[in-house]
């Protein structure tokens, strides 16, 4: 049974700047969560407060039953898959190493083997791929070797922090479809940050929508749509269906 | 495994360097458990060609000498004398009183050579433990000089003709000239001296600035070979300005104290010079280019002091030209080579171990790093000869205080490589690594040192470079290295000399520079290692970590 995640009254500012205003998630366990609003809307700190890269200010997050405090953040962060926007494959490794980062962290014996069938998992066999540099891959490819990474050592809970922003239509709609199956598959709990709308809705089980440090409207994607609780959120839905229709044209 | 390799690599080079180290003794003056007599000069051809006096009269009476001619000017000189780096170096009167006492006689005295010599000597007894030896004979003042034809033109017979004169007249002093009270700074004050535009120029050089017209008017020596071979006027001292500069053996007491043979044998040249066998000297080293030890070892068998006949080995002079003159010297050379790259590999080492910890300190302690940085900057800003001649109050002369100086001038490039290259490696790589549970020791050596290396190795290179040729004026200290004929050379006024050490230097810059681009290569991150290795695409499965 993968953990739950829980943030509880959660307050962070950054200098003057509040990103976080008093905020409180939950993300069942083995469900899928979109955080969605503008830059700065406080999405990315949310985040990034359940691998302690954030330490908030104010309130408790909690991975399963612990508070993210109780273990040294270092421990904590080899347990959670994470994937940023920029994938942030280190260079100088070849991929089957980059994947088999997180089981060699943990000293799992068969660190080799877990990142061979992570690779297998998104598309990318270790024979093919699992010597060349980064460098030596496209975006997309480089994209799903970030997502084998994160998922090498299995981990119960994985963060996603725009994690297809960078790619074109294609390798991106691919990728999601690649990834919500593989989510599904491991039945892993999962938090995504995104600016699409769209993304959330074909990912998330939930979507959240957040706004200047604070939650605008939490619930079903459906929910959202048919009946928004702010004006922000109808006028966010209204932006994307418009965006659509501009393309049926 | 690379790893494993890379430290062995750097060991061993470590153990080669310092093995080389040990091989030549430097800062001793035991051979063999027996005292050896250091005897230094100063960078000027008189001062090389008593030294070579000293030194053979010595060796003839069976001791053993070191030599350190050509050590930087009278700061550097007399400051490895009362450091007890060296034994002997022959001095002048006036300039002891002058430019090491700072003091001054009453006219009356100062007309008196036999007075100011014995107020000098009991001086420099008193407060230095320094002894003069009786003077050897001759004097060589200062002589203001210009042409004939710039004599003629402003009527120049007097330094108060000069200074009446000086607003339409460039001088070409040495920087040793400029500097002193005794120099053109008293100059100014007696006699209102201030010449159009003061160019400071190597002794090497003057007399031929001078004859090109480039400067209008020099300070040379009454001894000076070259004063006759141009058609020179020298201006009298119409102010009675100069001191007397009699020249003599400045000894150490501990010399007398430990070795008083030495002092006995060096007080046999006393009394035994005159200008006119001096000047003569000087000609043959300094206009015919004869070899220093040639005209050394001829006039003091003239004088009876050493045996043999008339020196018959004088040394063929450009019988093949240059690349003979490099041939016939090519033990010499390869040895000098040999001490310049120690020099410049243990000073860069020495700055790696140092520099390399520095710039990763800074990187995580960034509002230290820029003025940290700034302040190693500001010490490249020091002229090198300037930076070692502060060395030598505190570490005497030598391959020590050279390889510091050496060391100071190599940690800015290394230190601001460092830092740069660890703080912009690849910041996404560095944010992912982190993310998934790195430690902060982890992320150091296994992504940003890595992806730092290129930027730390052109540092490093840098360094080498500039090490290379700062070397060179390690001479000037008595480190030896291929400064020691460059500077040789400057005081003998022989190109060739100079192009012996200077050419050898600049090559050993290129090949510095080829082999640390050879490492580059070598350390650079694996995706981007091109040439030596080839990418290997085998689908063959690496091993993690």
């Amino acid at each position: 049974m993968p953990p739950l995640l829980t943030a509880r009254n959660v307050s962070h500012s950054f200098g003057s700047v509040v990103a976080l205003d008093d905020v409180s998630i939950d993300v069942p366990a083995g469900r899928a969560v979109a955080l969605v609003g503008e830059s700065g809307s406080g999405k990315t700190t949310l985040l990034r407060c359940f691998n302690r890269l954030v330490e908030p200010l104010r309130g408790e997050v909690r991975v399963g039953d612990q508070d993210v405090r109780t273990q040294p953040a270092v421990m904590l962060r080899r347990g959670i898959g994470y994937v940023q926007q920029h994938g942030g494959l280190l260079p100088h490794w070849r991929v089957l190493r980059n994947v088999a980062l997180v089981p060699m962290l943990r000293e799992m014996p068969d660190a080799t083997d877990a990142a061979g069938s992570a690779l297998d998992l998104v598309g990318l066999p270790a024979s093919d791929f699992g010597n060349r540099f980064p460098h030596e891959l496209s975006g997309g490819q480089r994209q799903r070797v970030a997502l084998a990474r994160s998922i090498a050592a299995r981990p119960g809970v994985i963060l996603l922090d725009e994690p297809f922003g960078a790619l074109d239509a294609i390798s991106r709609a691919e990728l999601q479809e690649s990834f919500d199956a593989m989510r599904r598959d491991l039945s892993v709990t999962t938090l995504l940050v995104t600016h699409d709308l769209a993304e959330a809705g074909r990912l998330a089980d939930e979507v959240v929508v957040m706004r200047a440090g604070r939650i605008e409207q939490q619930g079903a994607m459906r929910t959202l749509i048919s009946a928004p609780a702010t004006e922000y959120v109808a006028r966010l839905i209204e932006r994307a269906r418009a965006g659509l229709e501009a393309l049926q044209l | 495994m690379k790893c494993l390799a890379r430290s062995l690599l750097i060991s061993g080079l470590a153990v080669a360097v310092s093995a080389g180290a040990q091989s030549r003794p430097t800062d001793t003056s035991t051979v063999g458990g027996r005292r050896s007599v250091v005897v230094a000069s100063k960078p000027f051809g008189e001062s090389y060609l008593l030294c070579e006096m000293f030194a053979q009269l010595l060796e003839s009476r069976g001791m053993t000498v070191e030599r350190r001619p050509g050590l930087g000017a009278t700061e550097i000189a007399f400051g490895a004398l009362r450091s007890g780096a060296i034994d002997v170096y022959p001095e002048y009167t006036g300039t002891g009183l002058v430019a090491v006492l700072h003091d001054s006689l009453a006219d009356s005295v100062m007309a008196d050579s036999r007075a100011v010599f014995a107020h000098v000597a009991r001086r420099f007894a008193d407060e230095y433990g320094v002894l003069w030896l009786p003077p050897l004979g001759f004097q060589n003042t200062y002589a203001i000089a210009v042409t004939r034809a710039t004599a003629n033109k402003y009527h120049l017979r007097t330094l108060s003709d000069l200074a009446r004169e000086s607003s339409h007249l460039t001088a070409g002093f040495t920087a040793d000239f400029i500097g002193r009270s005794d120099g053109l700074v008293g100059l100014s004050r007696v006699y209102g001296l201030h010449p159009r535009a003061v160019r400071p120029l190597a002794p090497a050089v003057k007399y031929q600035a001078l004859a090109s017209g480039a400067v209008d008017v020099i300070d040379g020596y009454s001894t000076d070979g070259l004063l006759a071979r141009y058609d020179l006027v020298t201006l009298i001292d119409d102010r009675h300005f100069f001191p007397p500069y009699e020249a003599a053996a400045l000894v150490t007491g501990k010399l007398e104290s430990e070795m008083p043979s030495a002092i006995a044998a060096l007080t046999l040249l006393s009394g035994r010079l005159d200008e006119r066998t001096m000047r003569q000297l000087n000609r043959r080293v300094e206009v015919d280019g004869e070899d220093v030890r040639v005209v050394a070892a001829d006039e003091l068998k003239a004088l009876g002091l050493i045996g043999g006949g008339p020196t018959t080995a004088r040394v063929e002079r450009s019988r093949s030209g240059f690349a003979g003159y490099m041939w016939d010297r090519r033990a010499d050379l390869a040895a000098l080579t040999l001490r310049h790259l120690l020099l410049v590999g243990l000073a860069l080492l020495a700055a790696v171990i140092v520099a390399v910890p520095l710039g990763l300190f800074l990187e995580r302690t960034r509002p230290l790093a820029e003025p940290i940085i700034g302040a190693l900057g500001v010490l490249q800003t020091i002229p090198s000869i300037a930076l070692l001649a502060f060395m030598i109050p505190l570490l005497g002369v030598g391959v020590v205080p050279a390889l510091v100086a050496l060391w100071l001038y190599a940690l800015y490039p290394i230190a601001r490589g460092t830092y740069t290259g660890v703080r912009d490696a690849d910041p996404d790589a560095v944010a992912a690594a982190e993310a998934l549970g790195t430690t902060p020791v982890q992320r150091l050596l296994w992504v940003r040192l890595p992806l730092a290396a290129p930027v730390i190795m052109a540092g490093i290179r840098t360094a080498a470079v500039i090490t290379v040729g700062a070397a060179t004026l390690a001479a000037f200290i008595g480190a030896g290295g291929l400064g020691e004929p460059i500077v040789a050379g400057l005081a003998l006024a022989d190109t060739r000399m100079i192009l012996s050490g200077a050419l050898p230097a600049a090559a050993l810059a290129l090949v510095v520079d080829g082999a640390l681009g050879l490492v580059e290569r070598l350390t650079a991150p694996a995706h981007r290692r091109r040439g030596i290795w080839r990418s290997r695409r085998a689908p063959t499965r690496t091993a993690t970590v």
